[in-house]
């Protein structure tokens, strides 16, 4: 897609990004004129408190939600002013969402979950399912394919729906609260399955109020009131030394 | 194209799991849809009974029999002006006996009613129909014993009569009326024969239950009501030259009658076709009605799938930001809600099929009918119309959900 090697390592570029909202009669500012780069293979936590910007940030980096100004390029294609449809094929191609709830469909099997994104990209029906299982091995749950989420755990939901974000191959694995419905453990083991696909290639973007969480992260950006409060590099990196993916 | 097919596959596998997780909800649904299905179903087929009776009546009739009456069939006109148009009469057959060429035969014909009896069997209220020796041309009946009138018999006013077969049957249960006195009316008349069995008209009318006799006697005897009033009935020459046989008889009663060049006919020759053609009139307006009714039931039975297609729209708010988020286009959430309420839809069509069909082979003890295949094929084809049209406006809002919202809602 990119040809100069600066802007190939530029995965995202937000300028000037506002986001307002219609609020009865009141105007809110969500966002207030943001400017971010992230490059390929970043592992960089987004933290803010509940209010600050962080979930639209989160929206519109993830293109389920356009600026109201500026500008966003991602993978050097400008999306802010895109229609609905055109963003949903962008959704499809480039970005694997994981959500703090999974969001798996509870009707269909591991196997048709991680394919659905396939489905909706118009990937035929044998190279379909070979490279949902190749996901749903990357994660560890092969000999779960055929089970319906509610028989699995709250871990291995959340491991299906990490191995339906990466299904596409995406450019970006953008996380919403990933560990926010897991106890410690089982959070810590997730946190590990980041680690490791950070380790080899993707781009990472983690929305977090955990400190812990975002101590996994290279790069900690905080937002407060629609502004970017720091950004900087994660000196205190915190390690899951085992390896997830080899031990499930 | 390939999109397509794994939107409608995915789609089906979505609507069925669905149907599956809702069972007692889209049950209640189908329903709706399997009444509409029902009741249009039976009232197409018996529409379709009453069509095929009446086409059989009227073939018996005779295709190429002309009917000179005061009255045309099918309506229109002055009301005013044909009652008070003269009487057609015996003498007019007589002239279109006399001068008509292109005809096979003419009779007058008359009827009223009477009692029937032979001994101390008696039929109350039988036609008696006054005609001549040509109804047997001009009628397509045959005579199943002895033999019809004379035309000796009819110019002298004869004392004799034919039975239809009721009469006879009733009559003569258990002997042969040839040669016997049966009483018409109070008076004597001897039987020289009897007609083959007719059937009834459009199931309601008895042609069995006629006794004829010379019209020449039946005037001196049961002076019809009307004064005299009859009608005449011509069997062309032909089928092909019906039209000229026309044209003939209404030169000759236009002279008959003094009708003035400049004057409509004062008489009506009437001929199956306008009676189909009235009747098909008639038929179409009766089906419309039927079927606009049935199909209300129809119509609420999609109400009721765009209802639940809204509250399954609503309850899988979250399923559809999911879907959308990683990368559902419009089109397949649309497509997969309208798979669903087609499916709903189609359930409750194919149970009103399957429910119908018996059904429909009751009514043909009634009507002769039978469910058609197309009928069957129609009736599903509606059923997923109507599934479609219903859960077009909660597909489409489905599909128009914003996803950010969608993934909020809980």
């Amino acid at each position: 897609m990119n040809d100069g090697t600066h802007a190939m390592s530029i995965l995202i570029r937000l300028q000037n990004i506002k986001k307002m909202y219609q609020m009865g009669s009141e105007e809110v500012h969500a966002l207030r004129g943001l400017n971010v780069e992230i490059k390929k293979n970043e592992y960089v936590a987004i933290m803010g408190p509940s209010g600050s910007g962080k979930s639209t940030l989160m929206n519109i980096i993830g293109c389920l939600d356009t600026p109201s100004s500026g500008m966003y390029e991602l993978n050097g294609t400008n999306v802010s002013d895109m229609n609905d449809n055109q963003l949903a094929r962008v959704r499809n191609k480039e970005i694997g969402f994981v959500f703090q709830t999974f969001n798996l469909l509870a009707r269909s099997d591991v196997l048709h979950n991680v394919e659905l994104p396939l489905i909706y990209g118009g990937v035929g029906g044998g190279e379909r399912k070979r490279l949902a299982r190749e996901s749903i091995a990357r994660v560890g749950l092969t000999d779960r394919a055929h089970h319906k989420p509610n028989e699995l755990s709250g871990g291995q939901r959340q491991r299906v729906a990490i191995a339906r974000a990466l299904v596409t191959h995406p450019s970006i694995l953008l996380a919403d609260e990933p560990t926010g419905n897991l106890d410690s453990k089982t959070g810590d083991e997730i946190m590990g399955l980041f680690d490791v696909l950070h380790k080899e290639g993707n781009t990472i973007i983690i929305v977090t109020h955990e400190e812990e969480i975002a101590a996994h992260a290279h790069r900690r950006i905080r937002i407060r009131d629609g502004h970017i409060e720091h950004d900087e590099p994660v000196t205190d990196r915190r390690i899951i030394h085992h390896d997830i993916a080899a031990s499930a | 194209m390939r999109l397509y097919i794994d939107d409608l596959r995915e789609g089906l596998l979505i609507a069925f799991a669905a149907i599956r997780a809702n069972k007692m909800r889209s049950v209640l649904t189908a329903i709706g849809i399997f009444i509409g299905i029902l009741s249009v179903t039976l009232m197409g087929t018996a529409i379709e009974g009453l069509n095929r009776a009446f086409n059989k009546s009227i073939a018996a009739i005779g295709a190429d029999v002309l009917y000179v009456q005061k009255w045309p069939w099918g309506g229109g006109g002055d009301w005013w002006l044909i009652r008070n148009r003269k009487d057609i009469k015996i003498e007019h057959a007589r002239a279109i006996q006399r001068q008509a060429e292109l005809v096979r035969g003419v009779s007058p014909v008359t009827g009223t009613s009477r009692n029937v009896k032979y001994e101390r069997k008696i039929i109350e209220n039988a036609v008696i129909v006054g005609t001549n020796d040509e109804f047997v041309e001009t009628s397509n009946v045959n005579v199943a014993l002895g033999r019809f009138m004379t035309a000796m018999e009819v110019s002298g006013g004869r004392p004799v009569c034919v039975l239809g077969s009721e009469i006879a049957e009733g009559l003569f249960p258990n002997e042969s009326p040839m040669g016997k006195s049966v009483k018409v009316g109070g008076y004597p008349y001897r039987v020289l024969g009897v007609l083959e069995k007719q059937g009834s008209f459009l199931g309601i009318q008895s042609l069995d239950n006629r006794v004829y006799v010379p019209i020449n006697r039946f005037f001196k005897e049961f002076k019809s009501f009307r004064g005299g009033g009859i009608e005449v009935w011509v069997k062309a020459a032909s089928l092909e030259s019906l039209e000229e046989t026309k044209e003939e008889i209404r030169g000759i009663l236009r002279k008959v009658r003094r009708v003035s060049p400049k004057q409509p006919d004062d008489f009506a020759i009437n001929q199956q076709d306008i009676f189909i053609q009235a009747f098909n009139q008639i038929g179409a307006v009766v089906a419309g009605f039927g079927l606009f009714i049935t199909g209300l039931s129809l119509f609420v039975g999609g109400i009721g799938i765009m209802n639940i297609m809204f509250v399954s729209v609503t309850e899988r708010t979250r399923e559809i930001g999911v879907r959308k988020a990683i990368g559902a286009p419009r089109r397949s959430i649309l497509i997969q809600f309208l798979i669903e309420a087609a499916a709903l839809s189609l359930i409750g069509g194919l149970l009103g099929v399957i429910v119908a069909f018996p059904l429909t082979l009751v009514i043909d003890n009634v009507l002769p009918t039978a469910m058609p295949i197309n009928v069957v094929a129609i009736a599903l084809f509606v059923s997923v119309l109507v599934g479609i049209i219903s859960g077009f406006l909660p597909a489409f809002r489905a599909s128009r959900m914003d996803p950010v919202d969608a993934l909020r809602y809980e």
